[in-house]
């Protein structure tokens, strides 16, 4: 079990570097920071898959992560507002809803 | 071949199935063309993903308090990465320079 | 399996530093911080040292990357220049030389497993049950001490950057935002699980993985979150109760410390009373750390314009 535990959490590491891509190309801001709230889910997960073969309170990191996971983007959308302390829901879309 | 206890088997098939949807968010984190349907595949693929994981560790526990930390993880992480996905969605539309 | 996956997280861990430090803009500089934050507490909790690991998530991949990504929002709405981010070659080397001399040293420390022997002998004297508790707030007292004083200094110091004009105004930004929206939403769904993980963490500290430092973070980070949806008034520098949360930390450490001149020596905690001196503590320290973090990641006072 253990074996198979380490190997899925590796495997998720692995599909990581794909977020990591992600940060790196962009193109946008919103790509960067959502990639990077993947980094953190699963961050969530290996520290999970850790608990049964390193120690149990491993799970209290996880708690921790998956908590504070969301404050970097929190951060993000604050200081995207017009005067870096609104909301983006505070203000009405610019231009068109097409997404490219 | 050794008989292996169904709760491990369990384990390896849910968290097995978790990884392929951590596997899919990334795939349509790379794939996808525009910021939206990125964030859209991310936040649907990953959450469901860790949702599997935390199952298969579930049926590794051995206490409740475990049980308990297992299950709270998964729901921070779920309320987080929504409400997280909305705001930076919501950033995106309103700021056109956020996206790609 | 195991060493495969040491080797993909160090490659990660790898990437994510030199993605922070080689590339261009800050912006992108700032989330591979982020993720980097994220790679390393997963590998303190990859080497069991589950304590580092959760102050890592909640520092490294919580409170850093807040502060940062508004300080580059900030710069850039004041008009700085994207300055490329490239280390230059003279602070490579430097950092370079810092990280092979400590490899160096760490490689050449005779008896492998660090102190760990003797904490353990010592610990049934600490007053506490989790070794790293026992060396951070018996043994190495000191060092806690003075870290909390920093902590304060810090703050004082991001004070003193305020204009005199401005000290009457609240710390921070003029936070707001939309009332009964997602953000406002989040900020009344996280901060009562936050509050019970952070206490949770403190008082679990004596005997398992957990502390002042990790509770007070995260009650620091959903304070914050309330704070940023506008939930909570600001405190100004002079508040009164907002000075005394801040100092009782250290100056509880300090008294509780010198009542250990009556007992043997400062800051000598004798075992039967260790526990509640501990306790008592981690219990003021908590409280300041969450108020000193929140204040620092606030920034100093900035005046409100009127609309």
């Amino acid at each position: 079990m253990t074996g198979w535990l380490l190997f899925a959490a590796a495997a998720i590491l692995l599909t990581l570097g794909g977020a990591f891509w992600r940060v790196w190309q962009g193109p946008g801001e919103a790509d960067r920071m959502m990639a990077a709230q993947l980094v953190g889910t699963g961050g969530v997960g290996v520290a999970m898959l850790l608990a049964p073969v390193i120690s149990w309170h491993a799970l209290d990191v996880a708690i921790v992560l998956a908590l504070l996971a969301a404050f970097a983007a929190v951060g993000f959308v604050k200081a995207s507002s017009p005067d870096g302390a609104g909301d983006p829901e505070e203000a009405e879309p610019s231009e068109g809803e097409e997404g490219q | 071949m050794s008989a292996i206890a169904l709760p491990d088997v369990l384990t390896i098939v849910l968290t097995g199935l978790g990884l392929l949807f951590f596997l899919a968010g990334t795939v349509g984190l790379l794939r996808f063309p525009d910021t939206f349907s990125r964030l859209h595949a991310l936040t649907k693929a990953d959450n469901v993903g860790l949702g599997l994981v935390a199952l298969g560790v579930a049926l590794q526990a051995e206490t409740w308090g475990q049980l308990a930390r297992i299950a709270l993880v998964w729901v921070l992480a779920l309320v987080a990465a929504g409400l997280v996905a909305q705001l930076v969605a919501r950033a995106a539309l309103v700021d056109r320079r956020l996206r790609g | 399996m195991t060493v495969l996956f040491d080797l993909v997280l160090c490659a990660l861990m790898l990437l994510a530093a030199l993605a922070a430090i080689g590339g261009r803009g800050l912006f992108r500089a700032t989330v591979f911080f982020v993720a980097y934050g994220i790679t390393v507490a997963l590998a303190w909790v990859r080497l069991g040292a589950i304590d580092v690991a959760l102050a890592e998530a909640a520092i490294g991949a919580g409170l850093t990357g807040l502060l940062l990504l508004g300080a580059v929002a900030r710069l850039r709405r004041a008009g700085a220049p994207e300055f490329p981010v490239r280390a230059g070659l003279v602070p490579a080397l430097a950092a370079a030389g810092v990280a092979g001399a400590t490899g160096w040293v760490a490689l050449r420390v005779p008896g492998a497993g660090g102190l760990w022997t003797e904490a353990g002998e010592a610990l049934p004297l600490s007053g506490v049950e989790n070794p790293v508790t026992a060396v951070l707030l018996n043994f190495r007292a000191w060092d806690t001490l003075l870290e909390s004083i920093v902590l304060l200094a810090a703050l004082l110091a991001v004070w003193a950057l305020a204009r005199e004009e401005e000290w009457e105004a609240p710390v921070g930004p003029p936070l707001h935002a939309r009332p009964g929206g997602v953000l406002e939403g989040m900020a009344r769904l996280l901060p009562p699980v936050g509050i019970v993980v952070g206490v949770f963490l403190v008082w679990a500290g004596a005997s398992q993985p957990g502390g002042a430092f990790q509770g007070g973070t995260v009650l620091a980070a959903v304070g914050l979150i309330a704070a940023l949806a506008g939930l909570v008034a600001l405190p100004r520098p002079d508040s009164g109760s907002w000075r005394t949360a801040l100092a009782a930390g250290p100056a509880v450490f300090l008294l509780v410390g010198a009542s250990g001149l009556a007992l043997g020596g400062l800051l000598l905690f004798p075992p039967d009373w260790a526990k509640a001196m501990i306790l008592t503590v981690e219990v003021f320290l908590t409280l300041s750390i969450a108020a000193t973090l929140a204040l620092l990641v606030l920034g100093p006072p900035q005046p409100r314009r009127m609309p």
